[in-house]
């Protein structure tokens, strides 16, 4: 056995270096990267799970937090999920009308979310300040709702993208789309999670 | 799906700078980034190093009289993050991982060429802004670990400044993980298997992992403590009801990673080195894998180990302190592969290779005092002493600085075309290993005296023995001069070094020195077995090519 195969053996030699063919794993390196995002993620939820167990706030700072808001909020997302979901289908299909449609009404979705997150803010009897509890709600919160923002922008940018005739997303070139679309499913994933640690728990 | 790529990246080639040019540019090639690491790395040594000095010439009298207190406090904390974060870390990783890790996975450039070269770019300004926010009412003073409620108290913009710096650092270093974790994974040859590759890929595959699950964690710790100091928030303020515990239990769920950040690639890079220079396989390739995966994965669950003083509750102390004495096996196993790896070798004794043998000397002592400090009663006794500074100097010093000096004794060809002059690299490294060992031996004696870290002033008992270490701090300063000399020269009149000097079996020694644009003038070769020296088949192949 050689270890070494020298460059005659090799199979395809003769190849046109200027342009080289591999697979497609810039999805591979946008997953590293949310795993990565998720740690951060990670990082607050055992933050403010620790904070819970061992700072106990006093009985004035304990605030029953009203749920028919958030619960509205998860729906929204979730849903948004899903029709993110069929406008790819139609991205398949090529029927770039209907799949802005559903892109369109996914980013409304991710808008509304963030206007009654809004709404919540506004409404809530505490401030950032007020205690370790209200910190530790508004900055979990927050960041998530900066994942929203940037998500809902990009896919109001995908959605200007897949026009016909002159868009740049469309079946052939679908990875802008499918990297929002994880990223996206991503958002919502983490939401998930933090309704239930913030909200129910 | 299959994708076209133009490996050279968008500007036309035309339009790229060449000559030394390239290496203030924006280039996408994988070698100029690694070298581009490696220089921005060394600048930024020199200054960590002259702010080292610092410390050492105030550390020559028990008073503070060279120094005030303040601007002592910055230095140190200036110190600790330009060696880690702009130094170690980038070099070990950055620098010689884009320039080996496409040869030896047979690629041509990095998975992702244009994050690389963000990844690199990140780095000169927030260095930068670290050194600039000195000038600016002062740097940080709360040391690299920055623990609150010390840097909630010490002035704010310094320690904004700090944060900012870190954050995009390692947001740099994430990225640099990403695209190596993919390369690695992706991005190989075709026929050429995960386990026949050099062990740099595998100990950088391992870092990768460590920065993409750890550093993210700093990051969202970081944005707390920034709301704490701008926004007047509570998180780790205990007089707005908030926890400093809590930010000690997530700071070193990354920072004791970082650790591992810093010499797992150095752990590669020697075992690349090892072979080369004794002309014998790696001993025991698979344990050396499997060795490396164990330590990330321990690397992951020993972070308390550092606040066995912070009141964490026995059962925490008993999980951490065995975690911790667990990590010795892999690390020894690696240590006797070394070992057996030279025995009975035809050992060169160049400057690459005493480096790597000052490495293992070095970091079998700092590993000792390391399972020491794991044990919680002598931790007690001597945390936050000189023999921890002790300590980490000899894993991060006598460690990674110890391996990137051999890697560049090693590689130097290859990345120049030219010879280094071995006997004044052999001159480096005595000055350098007895200075070395003269600045931190002594130290551990006074950390187990009872002399503090990070105090501008110390008992003066302790007087003779900070002389003793500030001269072998001295030495190490002067080490560097005959080390430049040498590239200096080197580069300007050294001899030729041809494709392969060192008669290596390694991918990137298969290729032209420098290597050209795209790492190969045809295909690239598909070696399957990069540590086979000294075996019979082998050299009958070689001779029958000729």
């Amino acid at each position: 056995m050689t270890s070494i195969v020298p460059k005659e053996q090799s199979s395809d030699s003769k190849k046109d270096l200027s342009t080289e063919e591999h697979e497609d794993f810039r999805l591979f390196g946008l997953i590293a990267f949310l795993i990565a995002d998720g740690m951060t993620f990670a990082g607050f939820f055992a933050a403010y799970l620790t904070f819970k167990a061992v700072n106990p706030i006093g009985p004035d700072a304990i605030y029953e937090l009203e749920l028919p808001l958030p619960t509205l909020n998860t729906v929204l997302l979730l849903v948004s999920s899903f029709t993110f979901h069929r406008a790819g289908k139609f991205l398949e299909k090529n029927e770039s009308k209907q799949c802005q449609k559903w892109l369109l009404i996914t980013g409304a979705l991710g808008v509304a979310f963030l206007i009654s997150q809004m709404f919540e803010y506004f409404t809530l009897p505490f401030g950032l300040t007020d205690n370790l509890f209200a910190s530790t709600f508004y900055a979990l919160t927050g960041f998530h709702g900066l994942h929203v923002t940037l998500g809902s922008i990009m896919i109001m940018i995908i959605w200007w993208q897949t026009r016909i005739p002159s868009g740049r997303v469309n079946n052939e070139n679908k990875f802008p789309f499918e990297a929002v679309e994880l990223y996206w499913h991503f958002v919502d994933g983490i939401w998930v999670v933090l309704f239930i640690i913030l909200y129910l728990l | 799906m299959t994708i076209l790529v133009k490996p050279s990246g968008s500007p036309p080639e035309k339009l790229q700078p060449t000559g030394w040019l390239k290496y203030l540019s924006f280039s996408l090639d994988h070698k100029v980034i690694g070298l581009q690491y490696l220089v921005c790395g060394f600048l930024f040594y020199l200054i960590g190093g002259s702010l080292a000095g610092a410390i050492r010439v105030e550390l020559i009298s028990p008073l503070s009289d060279f120094m005030p207190r303040e601007v002592y406090n910055q230095v140190l904390t200036l110190h600790g993050t330009i060696m880690i974060f702009l130094w170690i870390v980038p070099v070990v990783n950055g620098a010689f991982g884009n320039y080996l890790i496409p040869f030896y996975v047979g690629a041509r450039d990095m998975a992702f060429p244009r994050l690389n070269a963000v990844a690199f770019w990140l780095i000169p300004p927030s260095g930068l802004m670290l050194i600039t926010s000195y000038f600016i009412n002062g740097a940080a003073q709360s040391g690299w670990t920055a623990y609150p409620p010390l840097s909630i108290t010490t002035p704010a913009a310094g320690q904004i400044i700090w944060i900012l710096s870190v954050l995009l650092l390692g947001g740099s270093s994430i990225f640099g993980g990403i695209n190596f974790i993919a390369t690695i994974l992706k991005l190989r040859r075709p026929g050429l298997k995960l386990m026949q590759l050099p062990m740099y890929c595998w100990a950088m595959l391992g870092t990768s992992i460590l920065v993409v699950l750890s550093t993210p964690v700093l990051a969202g710790t970081l944005i707390l403590l920034s709301f704490d100091i701008v926004a007047h928030t509570g998180f780790f303020n205990p007089s707005l009801g908030g926890n400093v515990i809590v930010y000690q239990h997530l700071f070193w769920f990354y920072s004791h990673p970082a650790v591992y950040i810093m010499v797992l690639p150095a752990f590669g890079l020697v075992s690349e080195i090892l072979p080369i220079h004794s002309r014998k396989p790696l001993f025991g390739y698979t344990t050396m894998v499997f060795s490396i995966m164990g330590i990330v994965v321990l690397g992951l669950v020993v972070w308390a180990h550092h606040m066995f003083t912070s009141g964490t509750p026995p059962w925490m102390r008993l999980f951490f302190t065995i975690a911790t004495a667990f990590i010795a096996v892999p690390t020894g196993i690696k240590f006797f592969n070394w070992v057996a790896t030279l025995w009975g070798g035809k050992i060169a004794l160049n400057p690459a290779m005493l480096f790597s043998c000052g490495f293992i000397i070095n970091f079998v002592l700092g590993g000792i005092t390391g399972v020491a400090l794991a044990q919680v009663p002598f931790d007690v006794h001597v945390h936050d002493t000189y023999f921890v500074v002790a300590h980490f100097h000899y894993i991060v010093y006598g460690g990674s600085v110890f391996v990137i000096f051999s890697s560049i004794y090693h590689w130097f060809p290859k990345f120049t075309g030219k010879m280094l002059n071995e006997n004044l690299g052999r001159f480096h490294f005595i000055i350098t290993f007895i200075g070395f060992n003269l600045c931190f031996a002594p130290q551990h004696w006074l950390g187990l005296n009872g002399m503090p870290r990070r105090v501008a002033e110390y008992d003066p008992q302790f007087q003779l023995i900070n002389q003793l270490s500030s001269v072998g701090a001295l030495l190490m300063a002067l080490s560097t001069l005959p080390f430049l000399w040498n590239i200096l020269q080197s580069i300007l009149y050294g001899d030729d070094a041809g494709d392969n000097p060192w008669n290596a079996l390694t991918p990137e020694w298969l290729t032209s020195s420098p290597p050209p644009v795209e790492n190969w003038e045809g295909e690239a070769p598909l070696v399957l077995e990069p540590y086979g020296y000294g075996e019979k088949h082998l050299n009958k192949t070689q001779e029958e090519k000729k």
